[in-house]
C-alpha cells in the first residue's frame, strides 16, 4: 500500500464516529459550491473595522506603516520623480534595481545606475545593489501592510529582498483597502505574493521587537495621489 | 514521533531542576510578561475578536471532519500548479523522502526556515547522518543550533536565553559554522541581529536547496503560506533552485478566503503585532521567479491517531501561535525544556502525548503539567479547550482504555503509579452507593479528628507533600441537616 493510501485510510477510520454536517453526507468538490462548508463556518466577523472616509483610510495606512518603522512620504504624480531621486541620493545609492514594467517617469530624475531585474542575475550580483524601487498590488490600512504580487512594476520576489533599501510606491486611494478580508478579495492566489509590514524585524531576543535582520532594513513607502 | 528528547525524565523531575535555576526563571518571566501585555493590547484593537476566534475554530473543525477530501483536493491543486506531492506516514519516512530529494540535487547543504514539523521529525539530525548540513536561519533557531541547545518555545525557541548568553554563544560558535561574530560584539539586540545578518548572508546567497514548513495550505488553490518576521523565510523560499516543504496534514484549510481569519488572529496571538513583517504565499512554481522545483511532503506522524480521539482531536486545530505558553503559570516557572518535546507548554502537554503516545515516562506525565487554571483556553485563537483535553488524557493514563497508535486501535493498560488513586476512587464509589456506610464513616472521621495527621502516609504522601489536608468538620452536613431538620430547629 502506498503511504498516500495508508494516511488517507487512517484519516477515514479516525473519522468513523463523525456524522456528516447537519446529518447529511458532505458534498464533494470545492468549498465554493458546498453549502455545508459556508454553513459550518458562519463568518460573523467584520469585513472591516469601523466605517471611515477614503481619506481617513489612507491616513490610517500611513499611521500604521509608520508605527512599524516604515518611512512614509506623500507626493503628487508630478512630485514623485523628484522625491524618488532625493530618497536615493540621501541614501547614497549608486545602483538601483528596476522592475521591467516600472513607469519610466518614476526614475526620470534619479542618478543611480539602473540594474534591470533579469533572470540571469545571481543573488550575489543583486547583493551589490543598494536600493530597489517598485509599485505594489494592494495596501492594507488596518495592518499597515503592502502586498507585492510580482506584477510588471514589482518584478521578481528577490529584488525586493536582497537590497537593503526598498522604495515602494502606493497609488492612493486606488490601491488602498481597509482590511485583510478586502485585500484577499483583490489578490490572485496563482501569483507569488509577498506581504510586507514594515522593515525586517525580529522578536527573538527576549521577545522584544528589533528592526533590521535579513530583509531590507529601510522601507520607504510613497503614497502617490492619483491625479 | 522521533523528536523525543532521549532519556528525558518525567515532567516533575525536569521542572524541579528548572525552577531552581534563577537565571532561567528570570529570563522566562521577563519575556512572557512582556509579550502578555502586548498581546492583550493587539487583541483589544479588533472589536470582533470573539467572532474571528469562533470562525477559526469552525474552519479547522470542518477541515478536520473532511480531512481526507481536502488533502486529496490539495494534492490536485499543488500538482496542477507544478509542485510534486509526497506522503509520509511517520518521521522516518519523511526524513528519507527529504534526504533523497536533497541527494538528487547533488547538494550537501540546505538552508532552513524555522519549522515545527521538521523539528518534530528530527530532520536536521537525519540529514547530518546522510552527510548533508542543514543551516537554521531563524535567529532563535540559530541561537539554539550554535549553542547545541534545545528549543524551549514554539515561536522563540531561545526564549530561555538572555541577551548576554546569546552574545556569548555567537562569539564562541559562529566562526566554526561560517563567518565569525564581529569584533567587540556587545549584547544589544540590534548588534546581535546584525551579527546574525552577516553570518547568514553568505549562506542565503549560495543556497541551492531550501527546506521549510508552512503555516497554512489552501486546498482550493494549492497555495502555501509562511508567516515570519526576519526575512530569512523569504530568502529560503525564493533564492534556492529547489524548495522542499514538510507540512503536517492538519495545516490544510479549504478556501483562499479562510486566510482572512488566520492572518488576523495569528500575528496578534503570536508576536502581538497587527501584522508580522513578512508573509510569503506561493502556489506551485512560477516561471522565472523563485525555485524551479517545489516538493511538498505531507506528514502524518501521529496526527491521524490524534484525529481518532473524539476529545483530543481538537488539538489539531492549533496554529502554533504560542499564546498559551506565554500565559501559562506552569510554563513560566518550569520553562520549555521540562516538557521534553519540541511542543512545550499547555499545547505541548496535550499534543505530545497524543502524537507520540503515552508509553514513555515523560509523555505519561505531561497531562499533569498543569494547574487547570484555563488561561490557555482563554487566549487560544482557535478555542482549543486545553484543560478539557488534559483531564481526558489524565483519565486515560490513570484508567487505561482504547486509543489509536499508528492507525491501529490498542487498549492501554492503566498506568503504574496511579494504583492508590484508583483504589481511593473505587472506595469512594462504594461508600457513596451505601448511605449507611457513608454515615458511619463520616461519624468516625468527625469523632477522631483530633488525631488526624497533617500529611498522608504511604502513597498519599506525594499528594500531601505540597498540600494541607482539609480539616474535617465536627459534624457532617448530612448529620447537621437531620439534627436541625434543614436549619429549622436551630438550637445550639
Amino acid at each position: 500500500m502506498s503511504s498516500r493510501d495508508l494516511v488517507l485510510g487512517r484519516v477515514r477510520r479516525a473519522l468513523a464516529d463523525v456524522p456528516g454536517e447537519d446529518g447529511a453526507p458532505p458534498e464533494p468538490g470545492p468549498p465554493d459550491g458546498d453549502p455545508s462548508y459556508e454553513r459550518a463556518v458562519g463568518r460573523s466577523y467584520l469585513r472591516e473595522h469601523g466605517a471611515r472616509s477614503v481619506a481617513r483610510t489612507v491616513d490610517l495606512l500611513a499611521e500604521n506603516l509608520a508605527d512599524y518603522r516604515a518611512v512614509v512620504h506623500r507626493a503628487t504624480e508630478e512630485e514623485l520623480p523628484g522625491l524618488v531621486a532625493r530618497l536615493l541620493a540621501r541614501r547614497g545609492s549608486r545602483h538601483v534595481l528596476v522592475p521591467p514594467g516600472l513607469p519610466p517617469a518614476w526614475l526620470s530624475a534619479a542618478d543611480p545606475v539602473r540594474v534591470h531585474d533579469r533572470a540571469v542575475s545571481t543573488p550575489r550580483e543583486l547583493d551589490e545593489v543598494e536600493s530597489v524601487v517598485t509599485g505594489c498590488a494592494v495596501a492594507i490600512a488596518e495592518t499597515g501592510t503592502i502586498v507585492l504580487d510580482g506584477g510588471p512594476d514589482q518584478g521578481r520576489r528577490r529584488i525586493t529582498l536582497i537590497p537593503d533599501h526598498h522604495i515602494c510606491v502606493v497609488r492612493v486611494p486606488g490601491q488602498v483597502v481597509a482590511s485583510v478580508p478586502q485585500a484577499l478579495e483583490r489578490l490572485d492566489p496563482a501569483r507569488p505574493l509577498t506581504w510586507i509590514s514594515g522593515p525586517s524585524a525580529t522578536s527573538d531576543i527576549e521577545l522584544d521587537r528589533v528592526e533590521g535582520v535579513h530583509g531590507p532594513r529601510t522601507l520607504e513607502v510613497v503614497l502617490v495621489s492619483e491625479g | 514521533m522521533s523528536g523525543t528528547f532521549i532519556g528525558m525524565p518525567a515532567f516533575p523531575k525536569a521542572a524541579h531542576e528548572a525552577v531552581n535555576n534563577a537565571t532561567l526563571r528570570g529570563n522566562l518571566r521577563h519575556a512572557t510578561h512582556t509579550i502578555r501585555a502586548k498581546r492583550a493590547k493587539a487583541v483589544a484593537e479588533v472589536s470582533d475578536w470573539a467572532e474571528l476566534r469562533e470562525a477559526g475554530k469552525r474552519i479547522k473543525d470542518h477541515t478536520l471532519r473532511h480531512l481526507d477530501r481536502y488533502l486529496v483536493q490539495l494534492e490536485e491543486s499543488v500538482t496542477a500548479a507544478g509542485g510534486v506531492v509526497h506522503w509520509a506516514a511517520d518521521a522516518e519516512e519523511a526524513n528519507r523522502i527529504v534526504t533523497d530529494l536533497v541527494r538528487a540535487t547533488g547538494e550537501s547543504e540546505v538552508v532552513k526556515v524555522k519549522s515545527m514539523a521538521t523539528q518534530e521529525i528530527g530532520l536536521n539530525e537525519a540529514l547530518e547522518a546522510a552527510g548533508i548540513r542543514a543551516y537554521e536561519t531563524d535567529l532563535a533557531e540559530l541561537i539554539v543550533q550554535l549553542g547545541k541547545d534545545r528549543p524551549s518555545h514554539i515561536l522563540v525557541p531561545a526564549i530561555h536565553r538572555n541577551r548576554g548568553e546569546i552574545r556569548d554563544v555567537f562569539v564562541r560558535e559562529m566562526g566554526a559554522w561560517g563567518r565569525a561574530a564581529p569584533e567587540g560584539l556587545t549584547d544589544t539586540p540590534a548588534e546581535l541581529a546584525e551579527a546574525a545578518r552577516l553570518h547568514l548572508r553568505e549562506k542565503f546567497l549560495r543556497a541551492k536547496v531550501g527546506v521549510s514548513g508552512a503555516n497554512f495550505m489552501v486546498a482550493e488553490t494549492g497555495t502555501l503560506v509562511v508567516v515570519e518576521s526576519e526575512g530569512n523565510g523569504r530568502m529560503c523560499l525564493t533564492l534556492p533552485e529547489t524548495l522542499i516543504s514538510v507540512v503536517g496534514i492538519e495545516k490544510v484549510v479549504p478556501a483562499w478566503r479562510d486566510l482572512e481569519v488566520f492572518l488576523q488572529t495569528l500575528p496578534r496571538s503570536s508576536t502581538a503585532e497587527r501584522m508580522n513583517p513578512y508573509t510569503s504565499m506561493w502556489t506551485g512554481t512560477t516561471d522565472g521567479d523563485g525555485p524551479r522545483t517545489f516538493h511538498l511532503v505531507l506528514l502524518d506522524n501521529g496526527r491521524t491517531d490524534t484525529l481518532a480521539d473524539e476529545v483530543g482531536r481538537q488539538a489539531l486545530r492549533c496554529i502554533r501561535c504560542s499564546a498559551c505558553l506565554n500565559v501559562c503559570p506552569v510554563y513560566e516557572r518550569a520553562g520549555g525544556h521540562a516538557y521534553g518535546s519540541v511542543y512545550p507548554g499547555p499545547i505541548g502537554a496535550i499534543l505530545s502525548p497524543q502524537l507520540r503516545g503515552t508509553a514513555s515516562e515523560i509523555d505519561a506525565s505531561l497531562p499533569y503539567a498543569s494547574s487547570l487554571c484555563g488561561a490557555c483556553y482563554d487566549v487560544c485563537p482557535v478555542a482549543i479547550d486545553i484543560p478539557e483535553v488534559l483531564v481526558h488524557l489524565r483519565e486515560r493514563i490513570a484508567q487505561g482504555g482504547r486509543a489509536t497508535r499508528n492507525g491501529d486501535t490498542v487498549v492501554l493498560r492503566p498506568a503504574k503509579g496511579h494504583a492508590a488513586e484508583r483504589a481511593a476512587m473505587r472506595a469512594a464509589r462504594w461508600a457513596f452507593d451505601r448511605p449507611g456506610a457513608l454515615r458511619a464513616g463520616q461519624r468516625l472521621a468527625s469523632g477522631t479528628r483530633r488525631f488526624h495527621p497533617r500529611t498522608l502516609p504511604g502513597p498519599g504522601r506525594a499528594w500531601s507533600g505540597t498540600r494541607e489536608l482539609p480539616a474535617v468538620p465536627a459534624e457532617s452536613f448530612r448529620a447537621w441537616w437531620q439534627r436541625t431538620r434543614g436549619g429549622k430547629d436551630v438550637t445550639e
